[in-house]
């Protein structure tokens, strides 16, 4: 295996990783805050390269997709969290999974009844397509390199907005005591819808960007938002930087698993069989990966103890 | 006779009325229909285990339905094409036989339960949601990428597998042996949940800590209860492989757990006959609304929604009150 070859599947694991870590964000975001598991943070995802997708066609600019992406998965994320997610706060787990899955119903099939069934197509722009030649002489496609760029600014966009603005400010105090910061006069309910929004937006940017390299079809948010769950337990629950670690994490174990694992196999096994086993491991690496941080911790690298 | 024991009581009349109008008047696919039904209840049977008994959200146990299916997949698949799984050190064959494929399901999902379980269980909360979901998936991508059983097209049996004494292929027959199994494990199920087992397995969902201080581990409780609701998904994955002569990884697949959990809620969590009233409501839901609409998924999400948020207790909660709620 060429040095070249093993640095562009570290970039497509890094790829892979800060586009997680848009939906791992938001699902552990709204799990910190408001203790909701959301299975259709997938859903909004699907939204996000839909509207992405529609707009593009519609009027040829990419830029105006993905400003569509945002508004529409903020504004589906806002609705959604008035009319259901709202009353499931108080709710179990078990309450939290049943609504939020009924919600990816309904999401999957309005999308198929509204668009059909059939993928639509998101091109990347002319002025990010084509190869980059990296130094060592690796050629990359500049897509992929601007989602890694476009992946790491929202995570310090997020950062800064946690840490230094007062909406952040207001986030961590509803994550440690919410009727405190309630009794202080900030508008709890308001706050909450802010914090899904955001979330669904950050999950509506991932698909619109993911939506370009891969076709944009019903079903699409289930296997990314799985993935994101694996993320944020492994990163632990809650914690915005464990979901960064987590999902650079995950990405490059992906990525790097189906490239190392069947290599591995065919020094001791012949061809076919070893290409068979290892991409058979290298599926489930990540999984396994997952178990081992939850036998060493099982709250997760930083989540807090239980 | 209390109000839920007549509900069960009218679903168990249901459920041997039903098949019987339909043999004699001829009609094989609603014979076929009810079996599904009846299947699916099992696997809920088994998730109604862990969920009600256990308070144990596993959002993964299509891994053990599937599991059960590949069991008879591959058990039969061998038989079919007269070709040994192992020949050394010791010979190993396919086989068609109902009872073999039942145990070797029982067992292999039961391995799995144990595997998984002992890792899970050490998690609580939304963790342990995410990672049974995570492990479901570990299967499914496994069974897609494994192309010695078919990968991601999945598993023809040509003939359905042979139970002595029956013939299988007729309906009305295969009804009957799927039925007689459900009302075995239900049996089953209540002796359970009134063992000494079962008290210590609920006091341990309600208060963990006065388990622990008399003496017994929580974390063993739930391994067993675990294990238990695996094996019985896992033999209703193998008679629902044996109904479609079909296994593919979709068997495995998350919609599939999210599924059979809502077979539990629609009917009531912790209640005997929850899973059976929800699974038949869900395929009659199917047939009923899937004959008037293409997108009647939209139609059960609602339906799934308004209970979540307005009938908990599901169906059996409605129509018997709340006098013997758990969770």
């Amino acid at each position: 295996m060429t040095f070249i070859l093993f640095a562009e599947q570290v970039l497509n694991g890094l790829q892979l990783g800060v586009m997680l870590f848009l939906m791992a964000a938001g699902l552990t975001l709204v799990f910190g805050v408001m203790g909701l598991i959301n299975l259709a943070h997938g859903s909004l995802f699907m939204v996000g390269a839909f509207a992405a997708a529609a707009v593009a066609g519609a009027t040829g600019s990419f830029l105006l997709a993905l400003a569509a992406a945002l508004a529409a998965a903020a504004a589906a994320g806002a609705i959604v969290e008035v009319v259901v997610i709202r009353r499931l706060y108080n709710r179990d787990h078990l309450d939290q999974v049943l609504a939020t899955f009924a919600l990816i119903l309904i999401f999957s099939e309005g999308t198929r009844f509204i668009f059909g069934s059939f993928p639509l197509f998101l091109d990347t722009p002319d002025w990010l397509s084509g190869p980059v030649t990296l130094p060592g002489g690796i050629q990359y496609p500049i897509y992929r390199l601007a989602l890694i760029v476009v992946g790491l600014v929202v995570a310090l966009g997020l950062y800064l907005l946690i840490t230094r603005t007062r909406l952040g400010i207001q986030i961590r105090a509803g994550e440690n005591d919410r009727e405190m910061i309630a009794a202080l006069g900030v508008d709890i309910s308001k706050l909450y819808t802010i914090v899904f929004a955001l979330g669904a937006a950050l999950a509506g940017l991932a698909g619109a960007l993911v939506g370009a390299i891969q076709s944009v079809e019903v079903g699409m948010g289930e296997p990314i938002l799985i993935l994101a769950f694996v993320v944020i337990v492994i990163g632990g629950i809650g914690s915005i930087r464990g979901a960064l670690v987590g999902a650079i994490l995950v990405g490059l174990t992906d990525t790097l698993g189906g490239l190392l694992l069947p290599s591995f196999f065919r020094t001791f096994m012949e061809a076919s069989a070893a290409s068979a086993v290892g991409s058979g491991l290298a599926s489930m690496s990540i999984y396994i990966l997952m178990a081992v941080v939850l036998m060493l911790r099982p709250t997760g690298l930083f989540g807090a103890k239980a | 006779m209390t109000r839920e024991r007549m509900v069960n009581a009218a679903m168990l009349l249901i459920l041997i009325a039903f098949p019987l109008w339909a043999w004699a008047a001829d009609e094989p696919f609603m014979i076929t229909l009810a079996t599904k039904a009846v299947i699916l209840a099992l696997a809920g049977v088994g998730l109604n285990i862990a969920l009600g008994l256990g308070g144990m959200i596993s959002l993964g146990h299509a891994a053990f339905f599937g599991i059960g299916g590949y069991a008879m997949g591959v058990l039969a698949s061998h038989a079919q094409n007269f070709d040994p799984i192992l020949e050394g050190p010791f010979l190993i064959e396919g086989t068609n036989s109902m009872p073999i494929i039942w145990l070797t399901a029982i067992i292999a999902s039961g391995l799995a339960a144990l595997a998984i379980g002992a890792i899970s269980i050490r998690t609580t909360g939304a963790y342990f949601i995410m990672i049974t979901l995570a492990f479901g998936q570990m299967l499914f991508f496994f069974a897609i990428s494994w192309p010695a059983y078919g990968g991601e097209d999945g598993l023809s049996i040509w003939v359905r597998n042979e139970f002595p004494g029956l013939n299988t292929l007729d309906p009305i027959q295969f009804y009957a042996i799927a039925f007689t199994i459900l009302c075995a494990v239900l049996i089953l199920t209540a002796r359970l949940a009134k063992s000494p087992f079962g008290l210590a397995l609920n006091a341990a969902r309600q208060t963990e800590i006065r388990v622990e201080t008399v003496g017994i581990s929580p974390y063993k409780l739930r391994l067993i209860a675990f294990t238990i609701s695996g094996m019985i998904t896992g033999l209703a994955g193998a008679l629902f492989a044996d109904l479609n002569r079909f296994v593919s990884p979709t068997m495995l697949s998350w919609q599939t757990s999210g599924e059979i959990m809502i077979f539990v809620i629609l009917g009531g969590v912790a209640r005997l006959f929850g899973p059976v009233v929800g699974a038949v409501l869900f395929i009659l839901l199917e047939h009923l609304l899937g004959g008037i609409s293409d997108y009647w998924h939209i139609y059960l999400g609602a339906l799934l929604l308004v209970i979540v948020l307005f009938a908990r207790g599901g169906i059996i909660g409605v129509l018997a009150g709340r006098e013997a709620k758990h969770g």
